[in-house]
């Protein structure tokens, strides 16, 4: 794939680095001209100086035949009109921006841009989950994030020990789909029982994760 | 009419004083409070310190509501972004943006955005002054400026 990365800053530079040894054609474009100079002698033609949202400059970065262009500046403005610009310019097929202020990831997806990253809401789950006692784990997103697939460690302290599924008052929009017991998935029924070291994979609503994991989190 | 102003520069605090002058609730934001020497001692609009294109820091300024969202920063991304949170966000019915940049002006004003080039304006009535002596169809607005009492 061609992959156009707008701002060559360290996000930028070592996500084009990564690119480019997976196999991607990278181009890493950076407004800051001593930016640039340090840059290119290591390397070269892959970076190009310009700002990325001017359409003159889009297009002779080749932004016409882009498989893909993220915007991982600084600036959350800046991002916004870049991946806007490559969309009502060249129609690129995916646009996706970082976003430094994480709230902005809503306003950015009502204003068409593809996919958003924020590494401070990234690290802020993190530090939540190690906090929180880091029994909940999320595996994956479904729906853009709105349900989770989550792995529940069951610890020897946990309340839900020997208790049976139908017991626990679990949030409207959770369901337990399977529990991983010495290596083996088992499909639960309403009288399965929890022992230590299970591992409770589940469906839930994002914002009744708190409410899911209170249900098993060690008193 | 209540009018949020984005932006204390020269454009920014003069519309904010023309509109108080005339009347008009006038609310204006900008991140340096310095900006807003500026505006003189009679200007009785509120001053709020802040981002523009911060939902809270808009909200805080009371644009919604508003019926007019003026951006005129010096950054034509940052007069975007807040213009479009104005009017997606904050449903703000008048909102103008200004572009320095000729083509982001023509392709925002593309998606519904009111535009105002100021480099286009200035170097197309540079050119009908020089080549028919007319201010063609613009208008010479200084008067109003020296004759502003606040």
């Amino acid at each position: 794939m061609y992959i156009i990365i707008v701002g060559a800053g360290n996000v930028g530079y070592y996500l084009g680095k990564a690119l480019d040894s997976a196999g991607h054609e990278v181009l890493l474009l950076e407004k800051d001209r001593y930016r640039y100079r340090t840059l290119s002698e290591e390397l070269g033609e892959m970076v190009m100086q310009g700002d990325g949202c001017q359409a003159d400059i889009q297009r002779e970065a080749g932004f016409g035949r882009a498989d893909a262009v993220v915007a991982v500046t600084g600036s959350d403005d800046d991002n916004l009109v870049v991946c806007q610009m490559a969309k009502i310019e060249f129609n690129i097929p995916r646009a996706i921006s970082r976003v430094n202020d994480p709230r902005n990831e809503k306003l950015f997806k009502k204003l068409g841009i593809d996919a958003t990253v924020s590494a401070t809401k990234i690290i802020y789950n993190l530090i939540e989950q190690e906090v929180g006692g880091g029994e909940v784990i999320p595996l994956a997103a479904l729906n853009r994030g709105n349900i989770e697939i989550v792995d529940v460690e069951i610890g020897v302290r946990s309340p839900v020990l020997t208790r049976e599924i139908r017991t626990l008052a679990l949030p409207p929009e959770a369901l337990i789909i399977s529990v991983i017991r010495d290596g083996h998935a088992l499909l639960p029924g309403a009288d399965t029982r929890f022992e230590a070291g299970d591992s409770v994979i589940a469906l839930v609503n994002a914002d009744q994760e708190h409410a899911l994991r209170d249900i098993f989190e060690e008193g | 009419m209540k009018i949020v102003i984005l932006g204390c520069g020269r454009v920014g605090s003069s519309f904010a004083r023309l509109m108080y002058r005339d009347g008009h609730q006038v609310i204006i934001i900008d991140l340096q409070s310095e900006a807003f020497r500026r505006l003189g001692t009679r200007f009785k609009g509120a001053r709020i310190v802040g981002n523009g294109i911060d939902e809270d820091v808009l909200r805080r300024s009371g644009i919604e509501g508003a019926d007019v969202f003026v951006a005129a920063t010096q950054g034509d991304n940052r007069n975007i972004m807040a213009a479009q949170i104005a009017k997606h966000v904050f449903n703000v019915p008048n909102v103008i943006a200004r572009i320095y940049d000729p083509i982001r002006a023509d392709r925002y004003r593309q998606l519904g955005l009111t535009t105002l080039c100021t480099t286009t304006i200035a170097s197309g009535l540079m050119r009908d002054l020089v080549t028919d002596g007319s201010w063609g169809l613009a208008k010479d607005y200084s008067q109003d400026y020296l004759d502003l009492d606040v």
